[in-house]
């Protein structure tokens, strides 16, 4: 528990040092508001509609393939770190494990979803 | 158990640590102009003191200075929260790194390193993937269509890049057997156990991955000067763009020294003390990044996606069942 503690002085300090540079900061920079200073930036003009425009949806489905796999690491992380006490079980049942998941990567490659368009 | 004189002595190491690290992001940057500089047969900025050191110190100030400004479109709250949503995982990282071999004060065995959590690495990975968050907010929450893209596409990129950077690292705990930062540089005593000669293969892409994951370049497509402005903190000014700043700076710096841990033998070293060798092997593997950045172009959104999914996840893959077979059999 002692080192979890460390890390909450950590961070605690870290929060602390932020919010005394942003306290410094106020005390000493100008603040001189107006309309054309608050525009949002596009190349000088004025903003054509909305600034949340739609985006690729591909960039969705990337998310999910990442959840996919990131759990697969997750799993990895513990049995790596006990390998030496796994018997040879452990290794063909994980290498089975990585092939499904090889299958799965495979799969989504062909159906073009790792295509970037 | 937790005693006054435990406390007592992790805050100083905590600010010993935070001091050195933001000196350390700001003399990134110089040595960054610097080398950059003469990469491209330049000087580099040498007005400000000596050789430009003072520099960092200049930009500092100018910055504390200027307006904070908040667009009119932008989502105010979360908006001035981004930045120190980028800034402080960043910093956090830094805990559970080993920077000295442990010492005795006073009678007292003090450890040179935060927190010898032992759970070290998946700390790192868990702490790091937070700084995303920063990002996307800062792209959502500023209201403008450029800051919007970067912010997205930092995300997909550095989500892609997450899931190889973290399997090239097992196979290192295949061999190493634990997760603690203390332990795996006492495995690495003798110059060829360095885990960069026995995973050449994970050191490799690991350091591909971290370079995608902290958004330098040749992989800096969420800043892409020529297509999206500033990418995620195109609106942002003042001491709040350098929050933005500072972390990216301290987030190379964190992988600069988790590399040396974990491939690079840590603090070990012949002759001087641990810390300087843990110093200087931070420092050349920063010059490796701005090295890097000086000499290769920025590759295409499209290639990146490729690169990441196509050739380093398999890889990764690849590296963790090879080094399984070879240590098991």
């Amino acid at each position: 528990m002692d080192q979890y503690l460390s890390v909450l002085i950590f961070l605690l300090v870290g929060v602390g040092i932020v919010l005394f540079t942003f306290f410094i900061a106020r005390l000493i920079r100008p603040h001189n508001p107006y309309k054309e200073k608050n525009q949002t930036y596009e190349c000088a003009e004025a903003p054509v509609g909305n600034s949340w425009v739609k985006f690729n949806n591909h960039f969705y489905i990337f998310a999910l393939i990442f959840v996919v796999f990131d759990v697969e690491a997750v799993f990895l992380f513990p049995w790596a770190v006990a390998f030496g006490q796994l018997g040879l079980f452990a290794l063909v049942e994980m290498i089975i494990f990585i092939a499904i998941l090889v299958f799965g990567l495979y799969y989504a490659w062909k159906k073009g979803v790792l295509k970037w368009v | 158990m937790i005693t006054t004189g435990f406390i007592i002595a992790s805050a100083i190491k905590v600010i010993v640590v935070v001091v050195a690290v933001l000196t350390g992001c700001a003399y990134a940057t110089w040595l960054e102009r610097k080398l950059v500089g003469h990469i491209q047969h330049r000087i580099g900025p040498n007005l400000a003191g000596p050789f430009g050191l003072l520099q960092p110190i200049a930009d500092a100030i100018k910055l504390a200075f200027k307006e904070d400004i908040v667009p009119e479109r932008a989502e105010r709250v979360t908006y001035a929260l981004a930045p120190i949503v980028a800034f402080i995982p960043a910093m956090l990282s830094f805990a559970v790194i080993p920077f000295g071999d442990t010492i005795t004060i006073m009678g007292q065995q003090i450890d040179m390193v935060i927190s010898d959590l032992n759970i070290g690495i998946l700390y790192i990975f868990a702490i790091t993937s937070l700084g995303v968050y920063g990002i996307v907010l800062a792209g959502w929450s500023s209201g403008s269509k450029y800051s919007l893209l970067g912010g997205i596409r930092s995300s997909a990129q550095m989500i892609s890049y997450e899931i190889a950077y973290g399997l090239s690292i097992i196979g290192v705990l295949i061999i190493a057997q634990t997760l603690s930062m203390k332990e795996l540089v006492a495995q690495q005593a003798n110059f060829f156990d360095w885990f960069i000669f026995r995973q050449p293969l994970g050191f490799v892409l690991f350091v591909i991955c971290a370079i995608a994951e902290t958004n330098r370049s040749p992989f800096d497509m969420p800043e892409a000067e020529s297509e999206l402005v500033g990418g995620y903190h195109t609106e942002y000014s003042s001491l709040r763009f350098a929050m933005f700043f500072i972390g990216e700076y301290a987030n190379m710096i964190t992988v600069a020294a988790v590399v040396t841990t974990i491939f690079l033998g840590g603090w070990q070293g012949p002759l001087l003390p641990p810390v300087v060798w843990f110093c200087i092997k931070v420092f050349l593997f920063m010059a490796f990044y701005v090295w890097i950045r000086g000499t290769l172009p920025r590759v295409r959104y499209d290639q990146l996606m490729n690169l990441g999914w196509k050739v380093l996840f398999p890889l990764a893959l690849l590296n963790v069942v090879v080094t399984a077979l070879i240590y098991r059999l």
